[in-house]
């Protein structure tokens, strides 16, 4: 491990106000430990060396002039390869995308600049985000840094990977159905699922529309509150931004939890769950009782039916979005004799085996004689879900479950299995579908030393309450448990 | 058997995607196995139910979870007013065949 992995949010914005470092400095430690562990990890595809450090120089400006530093100066952070850097390439870990470099920064890109971070580079991930193993990405699989064989979850893989790894203090991925959660799990790092509509997604590049978010990946639960502070609030050029006023996380995050009443769905501890799992998970609730949360058995009763219901609508939506990758005005294209040859050569070149899958499932679900059977019935099915949590939430103020069935899983077991892939969700669709907001903390890890996920789950636009769960549970020893 | 291998031929045509031989029974096997999984949303009873066709949130459980309160109505929309966009040169300067200022596609008329 080098030094780079141990600074924090809170550590930089010391060090650079009592001079004792410059930004500058900061990120040239990071690109060594990033030159260093990359070739291995994988967990970059771009590198923004130019930026960045134009960035840092911003700020060391700045420090010198005695101006006024934003609340993530000289943070360095990376960018999950779906999420749009001006001048900088973004593949979404696709051969159709391979050179594209987009015109304009994602909003939640431009407000993490606008506080005074530091952008590392594009991390790797599962091709549109579609996978939870990182292997489906075009430019190869993501290590674990934790174990190497292993993979670091997905899809944002290279976010969680490059946190875990020290090649950045913090990470923006996104979640569509567990791709900021599971990750996170599997590398042993918080990782937040904010709720629908709380952060921009201006500047994403869409996979599923109403499922779609993003959020922080940090070392610590204060860190990613910092993140979230700066990056959630409305913005008025994604419509579907929510106008609800977003609090200071970071200021809140140490408010007492006691008298909390946390829901224990039944459903999360049941067939295919690892026994090391579900004792750590067990064992990190009673942790939050001992801490003063009221535990309360829940019946969760159509979580069994939220993997079909997700990969309906997923695809569904995915099938839309990415209609717009034809050869005619970005990314790669296939000359063709006809529109239509060029198109389908285009398609057939540029997408790889796991986004052709779900563009037929898609497809399928949405043509005609399949539609009521399929996507009309699961965007019935998905209101039944929401209900559960609504009912719920009457009863809880938060829901703590395991964040994935498993730990971290071998490079190659689930590849040739689509299915056993997707059941890596389980537990992480249910809160996507329902819009709701979630973290995944670390909850100890198994006799392998792997890493195991616990997932705190609230009503919409309760982030302040999920993190403040998170952080006494991380002060009490929880992480470690 | 769900899906057919007419079926997936079909599909393919519709998503746009020229598949080989060898990926249209790869698919069809998949697709299958995925199916037969999604057939247990057949076994709930849906009657009465509305759709969740998109995201939308109560407004009192945003008010109840969020110090302050949320605008009231939504969707929010902004004020429909014309602003400058120049970005069309450097969203030219991604495409694969631009004849400024049009993208330049294979004729379409003539099939």
């Amino acid at each position: 491990m080098s030094a780079a992995t141990t600074w924090t949010v809170a550590s930089i914005q010391t060090a650079l106000r009592a001079k004792k470092v410059s930004a500058r400095e900061i990120a040239t430690e990071f690109y060594a430990n990033i030159d260093r562990r990359n070739p291995d990890i994988n967990a970059y595809l771009t590198l923004s060396r130019e930026r960045a450090f134009a960035q840092a120089d911003r700020v060391d400006v700045a420090t010198a002039c005695g101006e006024k530093l934003g609340p993530l100066a000289g943070v360095p952070i990376a960018v999950k390869d779906v999420i749009s850097t001006a001048g900088v390439r973004t593949t979404c870990g696709s051969k159709i995308l391979e050179t594209y470099v987009p015109p304009y920064d994602a909003t939640a890109v431009a407000r993490l600049e606008k506080a005074g971070a530091v952008i590392l580079g594009k991390t790797n991930c599962d091709e549109f985000a579609m996978g939870s193993s990182n292997e489906n990405s075009a430019y190869g699989p993501v290590r674990n840094p934790v174990a190497m064989d292993r993979v670091p979850g997905g899809s944002s893989g290279g976010s969680a990977a490059a946190v875990a790894a020290g090649m950045a203090v913090a990470a923006l991925g996104t979640d569509t159905g567990g791709s900021i959660r599971q990750p996170g799990a599997c590398c042993g790092v918080p990782a937040m699922m904010p709720t629908y509509g709380r952060v921009s997604r201006y500047g994403l590049i869409a996979f599923a529309s109403s499922l779609d978010r993003i959020g922080p990946f940090a070392t610590n639960v204060a860190d990613t509150a910092a993140i979230m502070s700066v990056i959630a609030g409305h913005d008025e050029n994604d419509a579907t931004s929510a106008a609800v006023p977003s609090p200071d996380y970071a200021a809140g995050i140490e408010q007492a939890i006691q008298g909390l009443r946390i829901g224990v769905p039944e459903e999360y501890f049941g067939e295919g769950i690892d026994s090391q799992v579900k004792e750590k998970v067990l064992a990190g609730i009673a942790l939050l009782e001992k801490l003063g949360c009221k535990r309360v058995s829940l019946k969760m009763p159509h979580t069994e039916y939220a993997i079909a219901t997700y990969y309906i609508v997923a695809t569904a939506e995915a099938s839309s979005n990415l209609a717009r990758y034809d050869g005619v005005r970005y990314g790669l294209r296939v000359p063709g004799a006809t529109l239509i040859d060029m198109y389908r050569k285009t398609r057939e070149r540029g997408f790889g085996a796991e986004v052709k899958r779900r563009l037929m499932l898609g497809t399928y679900a949405l043509s005609s004689g399949y539609y009521d059977a399929y996507y009309l019935r699961a965007q019935k099915v998905r209101a039944l879900i929401a209900r559960d949590f609504t009912e719920a939430f009457q009863k809880v103020d938060a829901i703590v479950t395991p964040t994935a069935p498993t730990p971290a899983f071998k490079l190659g077991e689930k590849t040739s299995d689509p299915l056993q892939m997707y059941l890596a969700d389980i537990y992480t669709v249910t809160g996507s579908l329902a819009g709701i907001p979630g973290i995944s903390v670390p909850c100890g890890v198994t006799k392998e030393k792997l890493p195991i996920g616990m997932q705190i789950l609230g009503p919409h636009f309760s982030e302040s309450r999920v993190l403040q769960l998170a952080r006494a549970f991380e002060k009490a020893g929880g992480f470690t448990i | 058997m769900t899906i057919s291998r007419e079926d997936v031929l079909r599909v393919a045509e519709l998503a746009q995607l020229e598949l080989t031989p060898e990926e249209a029974e790869l698919y069809r096997g998949q697709l299958d196995e995925i199916l037969n999984y999604i057939g247990k949303l057949q076994k709930l009873d849906v009657t009465n139910v509305e759709p969740m066709t998109q995201m939308s949130f109560n407004s009192a459980e945003a008010a109840a979870s969020s110090s302050a309160s949320p605008r009231e109505g939504e969707p929010d929309l902004r004020e429909d007013k014309l602003r400058p966009c120049n970005i069309a040169d450097a969203v030219l300067e991604q495409a694969p065949d631009a004849a400024k200022p049009f993208f330049r596609v294979p004729k379409v008329i003539e099939r």
